[in-house]
């Protein structure tokens, strides 16, 4: 019998057909093909467990210490389906596995009670796997065959909450790290920097520089040490698509990011990734544990002559250091600043050594790209942009969750036919792309193909691919002012444009989306000067600030003033928000019948706008009031409402 | 406080390395200790890495992840994430602050409760979301903030 590491280490290299039978058995339990007892899966990343799957776990041994039963617990990622968590998957000797939606801790033993005995539970059935040699369950749908998975491509998200995050084994057993192995073997540096480049392969960050140059830009550079650099730090609000790949798939992070190195020569690795990540560094923190222990990390590996360190660095948080000079500078201990470029940080950059930064996703997609060719990647997307795109898609969407479609998709099939399109008895209004410095996308674009030229076209961006939906109750003006309040929060301060123009922007913003405090001439004045100068001011900060927080920080601002003028219109002339979402434009009223005139509001009031005589219904002065809501606030009867 | 001191010791001796790069995760092992970065951290810090203390607490200060007053004893999480803010973050963020009376990154006077605000938990699903020392809450309005802040000071008392 081989030792496990021996076993693992034969498996990756080896095709399907050279396994002896023995080894075959061994693999198949690994992949779970076969299990000797129940198998009960629970997504514990962070998705799943804000929504109680924590309790939903212990809940489950619970169980089955009550009833003394042998299963196996493990621990998965998230398939996506981020608003029906916590999804919880069982697999029973011999038969499919079976997903179950909102599993909370008090459906736990009905669902398990029911599939013991072979019976499928009512409610709360997502689908089940398709497995070859498996006896399908009756009367449930395939996953493959659910809207949500059928139109999504899943290339590199595909092992995401299936596969447990923890087990190298399973990792390997689905064709993991042959593509190391076969990059260290067979080919050089510059062979793997070409095969990248033929492949199409660009930044899944948001600019679409195509890797294989930038990578080639860094080997060619001399130097004695290079630095490869894995961006985790995925600070847009709603982004949380590398987070899920972290979680629920870390070897093929850690696996993208050894052929990365490998490519430019380096033999160092750092993974910058947000401190408040925790479940996702627990789980890479284990990855290279096992990396090491198995020696596809270290020195010398599997004797290539080839040495990889890779090392976590925990950013401290900051939106700015999602930009590579910024993450650098991070990186060394300053203030996480940009600079200005050239030099690029392929030529000079950690510690002056070139350094190459990529993110999550795009080195997520290296091991099958090496492992299928660069052919077959670019059969997937559309010709210029190759391969898929995973989209956080939140907001006011019937199901939130994660997609991953190829390029050349419309945003029509991602919101409407995968996700099922905005909540019940809502409409759909627009689609805001790419967090606080992408552009707002009216419906009426929505049909366009999605990829990097497409976008530039219309004057969008696609930014790191987190939509969200916003339907007629939301407020474009209001959410526009929010994404500038962050981004004004977390400009680093270096250059004028940004740092200023982000403060105005949202005082501007801030003061169209509230009733003026006072009604004299010179402070309407004022506003309105202000409102005007929006678009010049977009106009500066693109064309001067230093990196692309600044010069993309008005992106939102630029595509509302375009496609949702009427908007802001209404809230500059009428003083009203058309979807009554802009708390401090609401109209408050006192119902005449609820008002039992005990006088509260009217000396709470700061603007005293409310008038009336005690123990009789009072009464608000539209004109004089500001919006402010304290009369609501302070009211015991309820009498106060707004329109 | 001889406490704290020999607890920073023990800190910077995990350090060896005189070097720049070294400023962060010092910091943040710091932070992890204590939860929060006191004065003697920083001052200790800077005659460690033979930096100016101005410069360390510069650092400190540019990012989020670093406060400087010692956390309460129930640590609020709220996230005001893209998401949550539609889902009413904001609305729950006022009724917070009017509750505990602090702001973002402070703690009340009787060390109850801390505050923190996220751009993003990352469970943009359940909306909106909010965690008090790793329990978390989600799709709550402004009732339920209420009754959960009400909760845990019962539960101190």
């Amino acid at each position: 019998m081989q030792s496990e590491k021996e076993f693992l280490l034969r498996l990756a290299q080896l095709d399907a057909t050279e396994l002896t039978s023995e080894e075959q058995g061994r693999k198949d339990l690994l992949k779970r093909s076969t299990v000797t007892r129940a198998l009960v899966m629970v997504n514990s990343s962070t998705s799943g467990m804000v929504a109680g799957a924590g309790q939903s776990m212990e809940a489950i041994k619970q169980y089955v210490a009550d009833r003394s039963l042998d299963i196996e617990l493990a621990e998965t990622g998230s398939i996506g389906l981020s608003s029906e968590e916590p999804v919880v998957s069982v697999q029973l000797p011999g038969r499919t596995r079976i997903f179950f939606r909102r599993v909370s801790a008090d459906k736990v033993s009905s669902i398990l009670d029911d599939l013991f005995h072979q019976v499928v539970p009512g409610q709360g059935v997502i689908g089940q796997l398709r497995h070859e040699g498996q006896e399908a369950w009756a009367d449930v749908p395939f996953l493959d065959e659910i809207p949500f998975f059928a139109l999504q491509k899943r290339i590199v998200m595909g092992a995401c909450g299936i596969i447990d995050p923890f087990s190298f084994g399973e990792y390997v057993a689905n064709g993991g790290y042959s593509a190391f192995l076969k990059t260290i073997r067979s080919f050089t540096f510059n062979e793997v920097c070409e095969l990248v480049e033929e492949s199409g392969l660009r930044g899944r960050s948001g600019g679409g520089f195509p890797t294989g140059l930038k990578w080639k830009a860094a080997f060619k550079t001399p130097s004695d040490q290079k630095y490869l650099v894995c961006n985790a730090e995925e600070s847009d609000p709603g982004a949380f698509m590398d987070r899920n790949l972290m979680e629920g798939n870390p070897f093929q992070l850690l696996e993208g990011i050894s052929i990365a190195a490998y490519a430019i020569g380096s033999n160092r690795a750092y993974i910058y990734i947000r401190s408040e990540y925790r479940d996702a560094i627990r789980r890479i923190d284990n990855a290279i544990k096992e990396l090491r222990a198995i020696g596809l990390l270290g020195d010398n590996i599997l004797d290539s002559g080839y040495n990889l360190q890779i090392s976590l660095r925990k950013g401290p948080g900051a939106f700015v250091c999602g930009e590579e000079t910024a993450l650098i500078a991070s990186l060394e201990g300053r203030r996480g600043m940009p600079s200005s470029k050239p030099p690029y940080p392929s030529s000079s950059g950690y510690l002056g050594r070139p350094t190459v930064v990529n993110n999550v996703e795009t080195l997520s997609n290296l091991p099958v790209i090496v492992r299928k060719g660069p052919k077959w990647f670019r059969g997937i997307g559309s010709e210029k942009c190759p391969g898929t795109k995973i989209f956080s898609v939140s907001g006011r969407v019937a199901m939130a969750g994660l997609v991953e479609v190829p390029m050349g998709c419309t945003f029509d099939t991602i919101v409407n036919d995968i996700l099922g399109g905005a909540q019940k008895g809502r409409e759909l209004k627009a689609l805001h792309v790419g967090g606080p410095l992408g552009c707002m996308v009216p419906v009426e674009l929505m049909n366009v193909p999605v990829s990097y030229e497409n976008l530039k076209e219309k004057g969008l961006v696609m930014g790191s691919g987190g939509i969200l939906v916003m339907d007629d109750k939301t407020c474009v003006v209001n959410t526009v002012r929010y994404f500038m309040e962050y981004v004004d929060k977390q400009s680093c301060g270096k250059c004028i444009p940004c740092r200023e123009g982000t403060r105005r922007m949202a005082e501007i913003l801030g003061s169209i989306t509230r009733k003026p405090e006072d009604e004299e001439d010179h402070t309407s004045l004022e506003r309105f000067k202000g409102v005007m100068q929006l678009e010049s001011l977009a106009e500066v900060m693109k064309d001067t600030s230093l990196c692309g927080l600044g010069q993309n920080a008005p992106n939102p601002v630029m595509s509302t003033l375009k496609y949702f003028r009427n908007e802001y219109e209404e809230h500059i002339f009428k003083r009203k928000c058309p979807s009554n979402s802009c708390t401090e434009l609401r109209s408050w009223f006192i119902d005449v019948d609820m008002c039992t005139g005990c006088s509260i509001c009217a000396k709470r009031c700061p603007s005293e706008a409310i008038i009336g005589t005690a123990r009789h219904p009072y009464f608000i002065v539209q004109e004089k009031c500001i919006g402010c809501g304290i009369c609501y606030e302070v009211c015991k009867f309820s009498a106060v409402y707004y329109k | 406080m001889e406490n704290h001191a020999s607890r920073i010791e023990d800190i910077l001796r995990r350090f060896p390395q005189i070097k720049r790069n070294a400023l962060i995760p010092l910091l943040q092992a710091m932070q992890d200790e204590f939860g929060y970065i006191s004065e003697e951290a920083v001052a200790s810090i800077g005659s460690h890495l033979s930096l100016p203390t101005s410069k360390v607490y510069g650092l400190a200060t540019f990012y989020n992840q670093f406060t400087f007053s010692p956390r309460g004893m129930y640590h609020v999480v709220l996230c005001n994430g893209t998401s949550c803010h539609m889902g009413g973050a904001g609305e729950l963020l006022n009724e917070i602050t009017k509750l505990l009376e602090i702001i973002d990154g402070e703690t009340t006077r009787d060390g109850m409760f801390s505050l923190e605000v996220q751009s993003c938990i990352g469970a943009c699903g359940q909306s909106p979301v909010m965690a008090v020392n790793g329990t978390y809450y989600s799709g709550i309005g402004v009732k339920e903030v209420r009754d959960i802040i009400k909760q845990y000071r019962e539960d101190a008392e």
